[in-house]
């Protein structure tokens, strides 16, 4: 494939992706930044349903001390103790369910990661498995909260007074290693990445733009609509632009401000050697745009290609 | 330029008609413009798949979804060679990538997969990582008797290895009646199930540690197993002192058995991922580590299964049994069980599943 097909900034993240039919799929790494993003929303969102859980137990456990005159020990025994053991359960499969079911489904992310715009992918184009998502979660306990807790725990023991020696700086280091795994590999994998066969990409969402050459002067037979007027380039003049510049003009036109339009408009007639009028830019441009890439599709198609107005 | 219409915003909006393809003035438009149906068509089946799952998905649309996948991946392949359009050579790519997640996606859902995994999928694991079991296997007889052996050296290990919460009035020097006091049994079954629920969070939290730590090339695993051996070993020398070994072990054996087995195959799969990583073989480390990973992960998922089974059985019929022969008799029961699920239990592959 020739220069003019890659991507036109050439990108850390990219990279490339072969289906199964020999297709070249590019695909974009999640950003290390939106990652970390994704995973603070999800555990803000465990720990903000943990505590909504929390109370509508605790709630629940009020109402049954009510008619005990507020006596712990006359509560029913067994209603208590299968609030604590629905409490255990709830938390233990909330913490795991919460990541394992989500990515297992059709989108292969968690709300935190819908959000932020990405899914977990498998590595090299394979099926992602269930064995797969299993395992980058388990990871993911020593990676960030067994460290963590284990710190706070130290943070405490140490300001009762107890000697914990260097168990202090061996968690803050285990956290530091893992925390910044994904800052020493290529690909921005962590540990659980790894162990799965896993990476975290982007989630593409372009949408069907409008067809550019069935839209004003652009079209077969179209003209300007405040002029009338028709334009049309030579061989000469359309030889002047390659593919990047044609694909810089398109963006333009789908997006751009009339003012943008006046100022491309502009350089485009000095580059011609025209004299550049002032009313007329759009019609102008849509003539240019489809008149330069009817000529550059033609040359692609006997092979020839011209990647800019350098080549 | 048009504006979104409000349609648009909330769910399927209608399909917009593709302009008339005569006033296309571009041959690589008029490509888009006859092929424009057949892409909608499958953005729309993937984004209903994405956000509901297969059964909100009419059969035809099912039965389509291949042949527009493979449509779609043709028109990009032909547009990236015949068109400069690159707003469409993007949609494009973003939808065959999309539609590739589902196609190529997790064949199944969390049920099915669950189902496979104990008609099998389970043991089948365990049965791959034989070698691992047998060298977890032995580090933790080799870690009991070392704690045994220390604490009949000198007693002051004993408080180093058995944390004081665990081993109230099971210290050294304690007399045979404190001792068998505390292999008694409880009056009622109240507060027990509590007591389960704990345990078995607390243990699955142990197993999963020793599991995850294997990264580290298995050693900081088997550390771990050394350690939580050495504390049994010691407790044995303890009961061993005061003529009660046989009580001690039909006490243990209880949920032992299960627990004990638990803990040693999530050390065997941290030691699995481990060995994979610190001995590649002719794989890239990258491959050999992930192949491991998802075989542990199956083990470690078996595990937390024992580790609900160990704790029911840790908090009822440990407390509420008596009596040395039963106890023997559910724990071995349970062994039994164990052993013959994941060595002689081997139901033929399904053929779906392999490859």
């Amino acid at each position: 494939m020739s220069a003019a097909a890659k991507p036109l900034v050439a990108d850390k993240r990219a990279r490339m992706l072969v289906t199964p039919e020999g297709i070249v799929l590019p695909i974009m790494l999640a950003s290390r930044g939106s990652r970390a993003g994704a995973l603070i929303l999800d555990v803000i969102i465990i720990f903000t349903s943990a505590i909504a859980f929390l109370l509508a137990l605790i709630w629940i456990a009020g109402g049954m001390l009510e008619g005990t005159a507020l006596d712990p020990s006359g509560a029913p025994q067994g209603a208590k103790e299968f609030l604590q053991i629905l409490l255990v359960l709830v938390l233990f499969c909330g913490w795991y369910g919460y990541f394992l079911v989500q990515e297992l489904g059709p989108r292969g992310a968690t709300l935190g990661k819908r959000i932020t715009g990405i899914r977990i992918a498998a590595r090299g184009g394979g099926r992602l498995t269930a064995e797969a998502v299993i395992a980058r979660n388990l990871l993911r306990d020593i990676e960030i909260f067994y460290p963590l807790i284990a710190l706070l725990v130290v943070l405490v023991q140490s300001q009762n007074g107890e000697d914990v020696g260097l168990l202090g700086w061996a968690m803050t280091g285990w956290f530091a290693l893992f925390l910044l795994f994904p800052f020493f590999n290529r690909d921005a994998l962590r540990a659980g990445d790894i162990i799965a066969g896993t990476w975290v990409v982007e989630r593409p969402r372009a949408k069907l733009p409008e067809v550019l050459s069935t839209q004003g002067a652009a079209a077969v037979r179209g003209a300007s609509e405040v002029t009338g007027a028709r334009y049309s380039f030579g061989e000469a003049e359309l030889a002047v632009y390659g593919e990047k510049e044609l694909q810089t003009l398109e963006r333009m036109l789908r997006d751009a401000e009339p003012a943008a339009l006046a100022t491309v408009h502009a350089t485009i007639c000095r580059k011609l050697g025209w004299e550049p009028g002032a009313g007329d830019e759009r019609a102008f441009l849509e003539a240019f745009y489809a008149q330069l890439r009817a000529k550059l599709e033609g040359d692609m198609r006997f092979g020839k290609r011209k990647a800019d107005k350098f080549s | 330029m048009k504006a979104p219409s409000i349609s648009s915003w909330f769910g399927r909006g209608e399909i917009a008609a593709p302009p008339d393809i005569e006033s296309a003035a571009l041959r690589s438009d008029r490509f888009r413009i006859e092929r424009e149906g057949d892409w909608r068509r499958l953005e729309d089946i993937v984004k209903r798949m994405e956000s509901g799952g297969l059964r909100r998905i009419a059969d035809e649309d099912l039965i389509a979804l291949p042949t527009l996948y493979r449509t779609a991946a043709s028109s990009l392949a032909v547009a990236r060679e015949t068109s400069l359009d690159a707003a469409t050579l993007a949609y494009l790519e973003g939808l065959v990538q999309r539609a590739w997640f589902q196609v190529y996606g997790p064949r199944q859902g969390f049920s099915r997969w669950l189902r496979d995994f104990l008609l099998g999928g389970w043991s089948r694991a365990v049965r791959e990582i034989w070698l691992d079991i047998c060298i977890a296997l032995f580090v933790m007889v080799a870690g009991a008797i070392v704690g045994w052996l220390l604490v009949a050296q000198d007693e002051a290990w004993y408080y180093r290895l058995v944390p004081g919460g665990l081993a109230d009035t099971r210290v050294p020097g304690a007399s045979r009646e404190d001792l068998l006091a505390t292999l008694a049994t409880e009056e009622s079954a109240a507060g027990l199930s509590s007591f389960a629920a704990q345990l078995f969070s607390n243990n699955s939290g142990v197993c999963i540690l020793a599991f995850a730590l294997g990264f580290a090339f298995g050693i900081p695993s088997l550390m771990l197993m050394v350690h939580n051996m050495a504390m049994l070993g010691a407790l044995l020398w303890l009961f061993a002192g005061q003529g009660l070994l046989t009580e001690v072990s039909a006490w243990l054996s209880v949920h032992g058995t299960t627990e004990l087995f638990g803990i040693l195959l999530s050390g065997a799969a941290g030691l699995h991922i481990g060995r994979a990583m610190a001995f590649p073989g002719t794989r890239p480390v990258l491959a050999a580590a992930s192949e491991a990973g998802r075989r542990g992960a199956v083990v470690m998922v078996g595990v937390v299964i024992m580790m609900i089974v160990a704790a029911i059985l840790e908090a009822f019929p440990r407390q509420l049994v008596e009596g040395t022969g039963n106890r023997f008799v559910i724990g071995g029961a349970m062994l039994i069980f164990w052993l013959s699920y994941f060595f002689f239990y081997r139901p033929r592959r399904a053929l779906e599943n392999e490859g």
